[in-house]
């Protein structure tokens, strides 16, 4: 199952090229540019894993392509990969973009858990197939 | 090959193009500021024809790439050796606003770093620091102010070699998004040269920056004062002239800094000199640097005292 979320969710995985465009647009915005990782697909799994510091003064996308081609190198066919972007003008970092543009070469998909609770009550969660192997065997 | 399978286009009975070079010139804005680097920049005639060289070959490649002529992106990285204040990040400077008007770098931007800034203090610290810096000069100009102070040779555990692995690395791969400037003295960078060979090789422009004359020198200093909207009195530029005679043959001379700081002081001397006298000023005097402010310099105390 394609997990998805964040900008562009609907549409097919961002080329190099598309990316590339993108990280100029939040450049030009002055937003500052993160890349963040993770083996836990869950949708509530907010805090990823960060891929060095968020990169703030970069003129030009060739120095965040460089970090996404380290990251991918690290993590390639394991690992979700996502970029966001910051904007700071309001005074406190604000998420104003984020994207997936690395996944695992294949995605289990989620089964459904069932639970009682009190009264017979019953409970709904979702679990990734691959998080029941321990962090980094996941893909 | 590139150039045989493009030539039909010609032989079809569409006319061969003729291309205008020097309308090509204008349309990439390079001319005004090969125009105010003459004006601006005193003196240094090999750097400026030098740097007009570099500017027709850009030109030329540019017109080639757009025609369909295959040609290798040029290799951009260049050294700059030279004295102390000969004006080699001035034109660093503007290589970069001219490589950026040509369209070989995206942004424009000169990132100045020295040793401090790329080399690290304990293991594992030099390369994130010498990514992070590369990072941002990417899509402009990186400029290493005395690069030798990378290689320490004295000392083959030192952290500046891993630096210059990167570095060598991010030049060969890309070329494209970033253009390294070396700068240094002469004498050290050749000899920088010569223990990293790879270097050398990947650098296509090396520039040499004269030293400056005594009549440069002069030009210089009035145009640094214009430029602060004052101006020498006639005894005070005579003064001035011998100033430079006489300073140049002091120990630790470099060339345009030292003239700087020269008439920072000769401006002190020249506050302090109408601050002391009663009575009002005329605003001609408070424009004016005269001999009084030139000839109390430790400079003429020296010579004196010898």
């Amino acid at each position: 199952m394609r997990v998805t979320q964040g900008c562009f969710s609907f549409l097919p995985d961002l080329t190099d090229d598309q990316i590339r465009s993108q990280v100029q647009y939040c450049i030009d915005k002055g937003w500052a540019i993160n890349l963040e990782y993770t083996d836990d697909p869950h949708p509530r799994n907010t805090y990823w894993e960060m891929w060095d510091l968020p990169m703030f003064d970069i003129k030009d996308p060739a120095g965040v392509m460089l970090e996404l081609a380290a990251c991918r190198k690290a993590h390639a066919g394991r690992y979700y990969v996502r970029l966001s972007a910051f904007d700071a003008s309001p005074g406190w970092e604000s998420v104003r973009i984020s994207f997936i543009v690395n996944r695992p070469a294949k995605e289990p998909g989620f089964r459904l858990v069932r639970s009682e609770g009190p009264g017979r009550r019953q409970i709904y969660s979702l679990q990734s197939y691959a998080v029941d192997r321990p962090e980094s065997e996941r893909y | 090959m590139g150039e045989e399978q493009q030539k039909p286009a010609g032989d079809d009975g569409v006319p061969q193009a003729m291309i205008d070079l020097r309308a090509e010139l204008r349309e990439t804005h390079v001319a005004e500021v090969l125009d105010t680097l003459d004006r601006e920049l005193v003196g240094l005639a090999p750097v400026k024809q030098r740097i007009r060289q570099i500017c027709a070959l850009l030109i030329v490649d540019r017109v080639r790439r757009r025609l369909g002529l295959i040609s290798e992106p040029p290799t951009l990285h260049m050294s700059f050796t030279g004295n102390a204040g000969t004006g080699k990040t001035t034109v660093a400077l503007r290589m970069a606003e001219i490589l950026h008007k040509l369209g070989y770098i995206r942004k424009g931007h000169l990132v100045s770093v020295t040793r401090d800034d790329l080399v690290g203090q304990y293991i594992g610290h030099t390369a994130p620091k010498t990514k992070e810096i590369l990072k941002k000069a990417m899509g402009g100009v990186l400029f290493i102010d005395e690069a030798y102070y990378l290689y320490r040779q004295e000392n083959e555990r030192d952290y500046g070699q891993e630096a210059i692995e990167i570095l060598l690395q991010v030049m060969e791969n890309q070329r494209e998004d970033l253009v390294v400037i070396l700068a240094g003295y002469a004498s050290r960078m050749d000899q920088f040269f010569r223990s990293n060979p790879g270097f050398r090789s990947r650098i296509a422009h090396h520039i040499d920056f004269p030293d400056y004359s005594d009549g440069e020198l002069m030009a210089i200093a009035e145009s640094m004062l214009a430029a602060q909207h004052y101006k020498f009195s006639l005894d005070g530029a005579e003064a001035f002239a011998a100033y430079i005679a006489e300073r140049r043959l002091q120990p630790l001379f470099s060339n345009a800094r030292s003239i700087r700081n020269a008439l920072d002081r000769a401006r002190l001397r020249h506050a302090s000199r109408y601050f002391e006298q009663d009575g009002p000023v005329r605003l001609e005097d408070l424009m004016t640097i005269d001999a009084a402010d030139i000839l109390t310099s430790r400079v003429f105390n020296a010579e004196n005292s010898n």
